[in-house]
């Protein structure tokens, strides 16, 4: 930008002269007050709700309105509307543990599998299968979570509702993360690695197990983080999918006790239990990720944020 | 990758087609499958006894029984589907443009003079990403509430605070849709609007566009692909949401094509009109889906 404004002046076109006659309109390294305010009125408005949300969740109280001094009893003090003492609040946490580790396991190898197959396998068949796979991914949940149940209820009796189900849903709702993320780091890799694995000796398997998948890990990574996260976070695909009270994650524990029910400030600490969960994995996520692409010419914090948001 | 490349692939197609084999099935299965059913449901029939629905395998037996009734429920005297359809394009298109014209601005910003504080930034935006949806809910409805912090700001301002924001407001529940679904939008738009090439906006300032010219007919052009890309982002999940709208409102008069869907799935005698409606909301729902595939999978074929 430096000499933007020399060259602009001596420029031969008229056009340009006439827009820098004079004092030179707009510094460009003004800050950009106005869009910097509103930046950080979006980031309160964003932040300063859910802050005040897990507040509430420590007070003495039971109102999720007033505050009437700091206690814990919402997580463990009270013995029967606590999180630790009331049976189906704690059975709701362990419910979305299980359901996350288990979609993650699951959906991660065969997600992984599938993109280096069909990057790989260039036919028609797999042009339609990675089109099939982007539906997956910008489907409404509502309509997929549907035909679930129809399909569960009505045609594959044998998948019962309940926690079986429900892992089947969510691994088909999130296998699109790590087919896209792993496909998207195998054409920024390309063949040259495999390849030289190859003309040195090594078996396609053994270059697939040797070379590749060293190269995707973190991509294999952050899918794992974001598979993980989003089943966490995921309401849709397990309330229809979910039978008797113990298959119920917080999320469906959460929706269905918001209006009456278990009210107070205990919905507000499974909420802060579950938010905590995500930081975590979010926190875990991009330390490992930056230590896994430290080597890169292109590492960088920002890099690593939005890889591990999916983009 | 010449032709050697393609015999070699070719030779190795039992090996890629056995890795690409369980996630293939998975999806067959439990995503295309899916749909085969409903529309057996939707063109089945009813258990008179059990007023459950029975699926008509068949294509050749299919009955429109449910499509006219569903048809009477939308278009006919004392139709109740009418509305939420129209509500929920009416929420739907108000929050996608109130999100917009919040997001892009934020991103806008942030890729571009966030500077050396992006990593902060980029944090606090992706927060609330990380923020499962139930609590973003919660925390609004503990804020809307007939004695929450909402009111009492208002009365303080000296405005009514007594209105009961939670008992059936449209605007709460375009609230809703837009403080829920803007992270992801944010998002999109600050991966596209990074990755714009800097030294195409510095050569048009160079050439003498002013800064608004510069951002009207270079910036906002090459950032099209990404802002119809968040819209369906943004939009495609808006259409099908029924639980913003049951937490922030539950009432009658916001209910949405989701909640028409949810409803009739759960009433007995009436599941196979519930599957009608679906199909109808992904028959409309095709056409942006089908774009946002083929997009998609341009754009990896050209960054190949």
């Amino acid at each position: 930008m430096a000499s933007a404004v020399g060259e602009a002046v001596t420029a031969p076109s008229g056009r340009a002269t006439v827009a820098w006659r004079g004092r030179p309109r707009g510094n460009p390294w003004r800050r950009p007050w106005v869009m910097e305010g509103f930046t950080w009125l979006y980031i309160i408005w964003s932040i300063v709700p859910i802050a005040i949300a897990v507040l509430f969740s420590f007070n003495k109280g039971a109102s999720q309105a007033t505050w009437q001094g700091f206690s814990t009893k919402w997580y463990i003090g009270n013995s029967v509307n606590s999180v630790l003492h009331n049976p189906s609040l704690h059975q709701a946490v362990i419910q979305t543990l299980n359901l996350a580790v288990l979609t993650t396991l699951i959906t991660v190898p065969i997600g992984v599998g599938f993109a280096i197959g069909i990057d790989r396998w260039r036919s028609r068949t797999s042009t339609g299968l990675n089109f099939v796979m982007i539906f997956s991914f910008v489907i409404p949940e509502l309509l997929l979570a549907v035909g679930l149940f129809l399909l569960v209820t009505q045609a594959l009796t044998f998948i019962r509702l309940g926690t079986t189900a429900e892992v089947a849903g969510l691994v088909v709702w999130n296998i699109s993360w790590p087919a896209i993320i792993v496909r998207a780091r195998l054409v920024t890799i390309g063949r040259t690695y495999e390849e030289a694995a190859t003309d040195l000796g090594a078996s396609r398997l053994g270059a697939i197990r040797r070379v590749l998948i060293p190269l995707l890990m973190p991509a294999i990574f952050a899918s794992a983080v974001l598979v993980f996260a989003s089943t966490v976070d995921d309401f849709v695909i397990v309330e229809q999918l979910s039978s008797t009270a113990p298959t119920q994650p917080m999320s469906v524990l959460i929706y269905s006790n918001v209006h009456g029910g278990l009210s107070g400030p205990a919905l507000n600490a499974l909420a802060t239990i579950m938010l905590f969960f995500s930081l975590v994995v979010a926190v875990v996520g991009f330390v490992a990720y930056r230590w896994m692409t430290r080597g890169e010419r292109t590492k960088s914090s920002s890099a690593a944020l939005t890889s591990i948001a999916g983009m | 990758m010449g032709r050697s490349q393609d015999t070699h692939d070719r030779r190795n197609r039992w090996l890629w087609m056995g890795l690409a084999a369980p996630g293939a099935i998975w999806l067959l299965v439990l995503f295309v499958a899916p749909f085969y059913v409903m529309m057996a449901v939707a063109a089945g029939g009813v258990n008179e006894f059990f007023q459950t629905a029975v699926p008509t395998w068949n294509p050749l037996h299919w009955s429109s029984a449910n499509l006219s009734a569903v048809w009477h429920d939308m278009v006919g005297s004392g139709a109740f589907l009418g509305p939420p359809a129209l509500r929920t394009l009416l929420y739907s298109a108000s929050a996608t443009v109130i999100s917009l014209a919040i997001a892009y601005p934020v991103a806008y910003f942030v890729s571009r003079y966030a500077g050396r504080r992006k990593t902060l930034f980029l944090i606090l935006l992706i927060a609330p990403f990380w923020v499962s949806y139930m609590m973003r809910m919660l925390a609004w409805i503990d804020l809307l509430q007939q004695g929450g912090f909402f009111n009492s700001a208002l009365s303080f301002v000296g405005l009514p605070g007594h209105t009961d924001w939670l008992g059936g407001k449209s605007a709460t529940v375009v609230l809703g849709l837009v403080y829920g679904y803007i992270p992801y939008l944010i998002l999109v738009l600050y991966a596209g609007l990074d990755r714009i090439d800097q030294s195409l906006l510095e050569a048009a300032r160079d050439l003498g566009l002013s800064k608004w010219r510069t951002f009207w007919r270079v910036t906002v052009p090459l950032s099209k692909p990404t802002i119809i890309a968040g819209t369906f982002i943004t939009v495609l999940p808006m259409l099908g949401d029924y639980f913003t709208n049951q937490l922030l409102s539950g009432a009658a008069g916001t209910t949405m094509i989701g909640n028409a869907i949810e409803g009739q799935l759960e009433s007995p005698g009436e599941t196979g009109q519930g599957a009608v409606l679906a199909l109808m909301l992904l028959l409309i729902l095709l056409i942006p889906m089908i774009y946002y595939a083929v997009s998609t999978a341009r754009a990896s074929r050209e960054f190949a």
